[in-house]
């Protein structure tokens, strides 16, 4: 049975730069790299050293929980460099790309009759694990577990979100494929979440329990979705896959082509015209950013201005996202910034303007608009937060290390992206994600 | 502004590490983000931040206050005028009354910004922590809760105790589990009483010979001998039950500050229920457990105060200042929204209860928001235990 879920908490942040629906391609980069840190909590193990040639699908490192768990290189090349951080952890594997791209070679897998184990096996192989992620701690998903539900969560939310429909068109029979590779994978159901009236092709879907959604962010979210779907509970497992994912899942099942090309949007602010472009996972920024981006100081984010991750401008796609967003620094003081009516600035608190003009987009900078605080506001979390959980407690259990009240509060169920709303509008600007994330880990840690 | 820029940037080695003021650098940065909003950015988690932070919700609170805060100096000026017997027409001398109360008021107001953030600074400085930005309205809250009659160093005293004991000893801002501008007054109502009730201390009289009939009576005290016959400081009696409530709800009435004028308080109110930074949980359940407790009194009938008519009983004293200012500190109130209305709720039944029972003291507000201070996290406590247990049924039901 289809639900349709209303979701009354939460809020659209609006940004200048949404991208519009054109698609330019880029060239093949010659730089590539595929990065470990993409993988919270992944430990890699590499399978080849700097100057090993590979192709497009090859393995470089593999995960040492689960040696199955296997990286492959995006494109075809020489591993030029192994970036090492503190600790001699591995940042990134750049790859510099061959002019003439050379693929490992498999066969297209016909799964119709594959079982769970199997069709896992499939995916391992071809390196395609690491698009599936679990809940609860927002981590790889551990192929030997059973999943009760997978969740594919069919738009996003999030502000400059990409038009996931957009991104998918022309590949509707890849994203089938995949969804129909996904429910091999679970005793359950897998539920497709598409947002109402968008007319998403994903409506039709088959092999998939499609749900429908209406609110703000983060109704997206597929967190918020599973809350209220399907709510994970202590020592169950809901998987998580992304849209654009499953659509590659599903080309290289039915071609068995190793093709890691994607279509991400390009928006923010600071972009000249922000759009979608054709390019590949790991690709260098330089090959996105060059010529497409006002000169300036820039804050690039790999994923959504929320919950993405930053970049330096010599950086690289990351594995997961959908959206480049670019939006201005903000470094410059403002003279009493704090009782100026700031016009330009938004807030979901009616302190501001922001409240009165609700269709105003804005040119919204990196500045922290303010210091860090502890807790004195109550009930701003709970606003923007479409869950049935009290965020500021949890997240006082996380700071106080206490495991039980933790658990007990729903550790289980969150994502720091979940949360993302409620950093954003801390009155004092606690880092809400951050922490959200200290308790996952520690909750990896203690409870396994 | 650059000129102001550039003397910040120019002192401020001082301030840093190695600098000569290094240990000051706390108090540097407090002057410097009050003067300017760092242009500190982002680095991991959210990429852009709202606008609003800690100094614009603190500042926008006082400036709520500054309706009460006015009226209450003309108000000096009028009580006093009224019981020396001049002026007695509501518009005559308007600046004589207000530079008057002025006189009176602005030195209590000087006195608790002084003291209160000069330890705030202090132990800031000593601790090694930002000074957060609560006392700004603790500051202004201290004064508009007291009788005229204080003394200035009483109100020094206070304030000292309340920053020290009602909130540092907590670890500042946002962990202070009572609310530092009441904890002032309680302090000050238990260690001095004469000073804080009686008759003497709400009209600055100033020695002077009064008019015949001025009692220095609030309307509060006089509701223990009658529901029904209140006379003004001029020894007046007002002609009518209604025409008391018109007088305690514009406020030309005795009592603390700041407190009299329901008018302006709930002028107050509509901003900080306009930026939402007032909880309206917690007015609207404060003001319905007052009015009930009001009207179970009325029921009930045992002496005169319980038969007081209860919007009036609502219009006297500090339950609209209490249930616009006091109660709704989010630190110090329940933190859950249906802990608010609960908390609210009984904050304002307790008050008007206290209020009504206790023969020494003719005002129980301050003592309810209090007492309910200190069972809000209780009231939490309950709620989000509330919320786990039903979270775990859900896995009863599934499995």
């Amino acid at each position: 049975m289809s639900k349709t879920v209303k979701i009354r908490k939460g809020a659209n942040i609006k940004l200048v730069g949404s991208a519009e629906k054109t698609t330019s391609d880029t060239t093949l980069p010659s730089s590539f790299a595929l990065k470990p840190t993409d993988f919270h909590g992944m430990v890699p193990k590499l399978l080849l050293k700097e100057g090993a040639e590979v192709k497009a699908g090859t393995p470089i490192f593999y995960s040492k929980s689960n040696e199955r768990i296997k990286f492959v290189s995006p494109v075809s090349g020489e591993i030029a460099e192994v970036v090492r951080g503190a600790k001699r952890k591995i940042l990134e594997v750049k790859i510099v790309a061959d002019s003439e791209q050379k693929s490992e070679t498999a066969a297209p897998v016909d799964f119709s009759s594959f079982d769970r184990a199997k069709m896992a096996d499939a995916l391992l192989d071809a390196g395609l694990w690491p698009f599936i992620k679990r809940r609860p701690y927002d981590i790889i998903a551990d192929p030997t577990e059973a999943p009760k539900s997978i969740f594919v969560s069919g738009f996003d939310s999030a502000p400059l979100g990409a038009d996931l429909n957009y991104i998918l068109e022309g590949r509707e029979a890849d994203f089938q494929t995949g969804m129909d590779a996904l429910s091999k994978l679970t005793e359950g159901k897998v539920h497709l979440n598409i947002q109402s009236g968008s007319g998403s092709f994903m409506a039709n879907a088959k092999n998939a329990q499609v749900n429908t959604f209406t609110g703000p962010h983060p109704a997206g979210l597929p967190g918020i979705q599973i809350h209220h779907i399907d709510p994970v509970n202590k020592g169950e497992v809901v998987w998580v896959v992304d849209a654009q994912a499953v659509a590659i899942i599903g080309r290289f099942l039915k071609t068995g082509k190793f093709d890691f090309s994607k279509k991400i949007a390009l928006a923010g602010s600071e972009v000249e015209k922000p759009q979608y472009l054709n390019t590949w996972i790991g690709a260098s920024l330089d090959s996105i950013l060059k010529g497409r981006v006002r000169d300036g100081d820039n804050r690039i984010i790999d994923g959504n201005v929320l919950s993405g991750n930053k970049l330096s401008e010599d950086g690289y796609l990351g594995f997961h996202s959908n959206v480049i967003s670019v939006i201005p620094e903000g470094r410059e003081p403002q003279f009493m910034g704090w009782l100026a009516p700031n016009f330009h600035k938004f807030s979901l608190s009616q302190s501001y303007f922001s409240w009165l003009m609700p269709n105003k987009k804005y040119r919204l900078n990196t500045n922290m608009n303010g210091e860090d605080r502890a807790f004195v506001m109550s009930g701003q979390y709970e606003d923007v937060l479409p869950m049935d959980l009290y965020p500021v407690h949890l997240l006082k259990a996380i700071m106080t290390n206490d495991i039980e009240k933790m658990e007990a509060l729903g550790i289980y169920e969150v994502a720091p992206e979940d949360l993302a709303l409620c950093e954003y509008a801390c009155t004092s600007k606690t880092p809400v994600q951050k922490l959200i994330r200290e308790g996952l880990d520690t909750a990896i840690q203690e409870l396994g | 502004m650059k000129a102001l820029r550039n003397v910040f940037d120019k002192i401020r080695p001082n301030f840093e590490e190695g600098g000569k003021f290094e240990n000051y650098y706390k108090a540097f940065e407090a002057i410097e983000t009050f003067a300017f909003v760092p242009g500190h950015v982002t680095h991991d988690g959210t990429h852009v931040k709202d606008a609003i932070d800690l100094k614009r919700t603190m500042f926008l609170v006082v400036i709520a206050t500054i309706p009460a805060l006015l009226f209450g100096m003309w108000n000096t000026g009028h009580q006093h005028f009224l019981a020396l017997g001049q002026f007695t027409d509501l518009g005559a001398g308007f600046m004589d009354k207000f530079l008057f109360g002025a006189t009176k008021v602005l030195p209590i107001v000087i006195v608790s910004y002084a003291v209160g953030l000069g330890i705030e600074f202090g132990i800031a400085v000593a601790k090694k922590h930002s000074v957060n930005e609560g006392y700004l309205v603790s500051g202004m809250l201290i004064p508009l809760i007291m009788p005229v009659e204080v003394p200035l160093w009483m109100v020094g005293v206070a304030t000292a105790f309340a920053v020290v004991i009602g909130k540092e000893v907590f670890g500042g801002t946002g962990m202070n589990i009572l609310n530092p501008a009441l904890t002032a007054r309680a302090f000050l109502f238990f260690a001095y009483p004469t000073k804080m009730s009686g008759n003497m201390v709400w009209v600055s009289t100033e020695g002077q010979a009064t008019v015949d009939g001025y009692t220095g009576e609030t309307l509060l005290a006089q509701s223990i001998n009658s529901s029904t016959d209140y006379i003004d400081q001029a020894g007046v009696a007002y002609g009518s039950v209604s025409d008391t409530l018109f007088a305690a709800f514009m406020g030309w009435v005795p009592g603390s500050i700041g407190e009299t004028s329901s008018l302006a308080i709930l002028l107050g109110a509509a901003l900080l229920l306009a930026t939402g930074i007032g909880s309206w949980r917690i007015m609207l359940s404060f003001f319905l457990g007052g009015l009930s407790m009001s009207y179970i009194f009325n029921l009930w009938g045992a002496n005169p105060f319980m038969n007081v008519d209860p919007w009036l009983q609502l219009a006297m004293g500090g339950f609209m200042f209490g249930m616009v200012f006091m109660a709704t500190d989010p630190v110090s109130a329940a933190q859950t929204n249906t802990g608010k209305w609960i908390y609210g709720f009984l904050a304002g039944f307790l008050g008007i209860m206290i209020r009504v029972f206790n023969p020494a003291y003719p005002e129980g507000i301050m003592m309810g928001i209090l007492f309910m201070n200190v069972m809000a996290p209780l009231i939490d406590h309950y709620v989000v235990e509330a919320n786990i247990k039903r979270r775990l049924k859900r896995t009863a039901v599934v499995a």
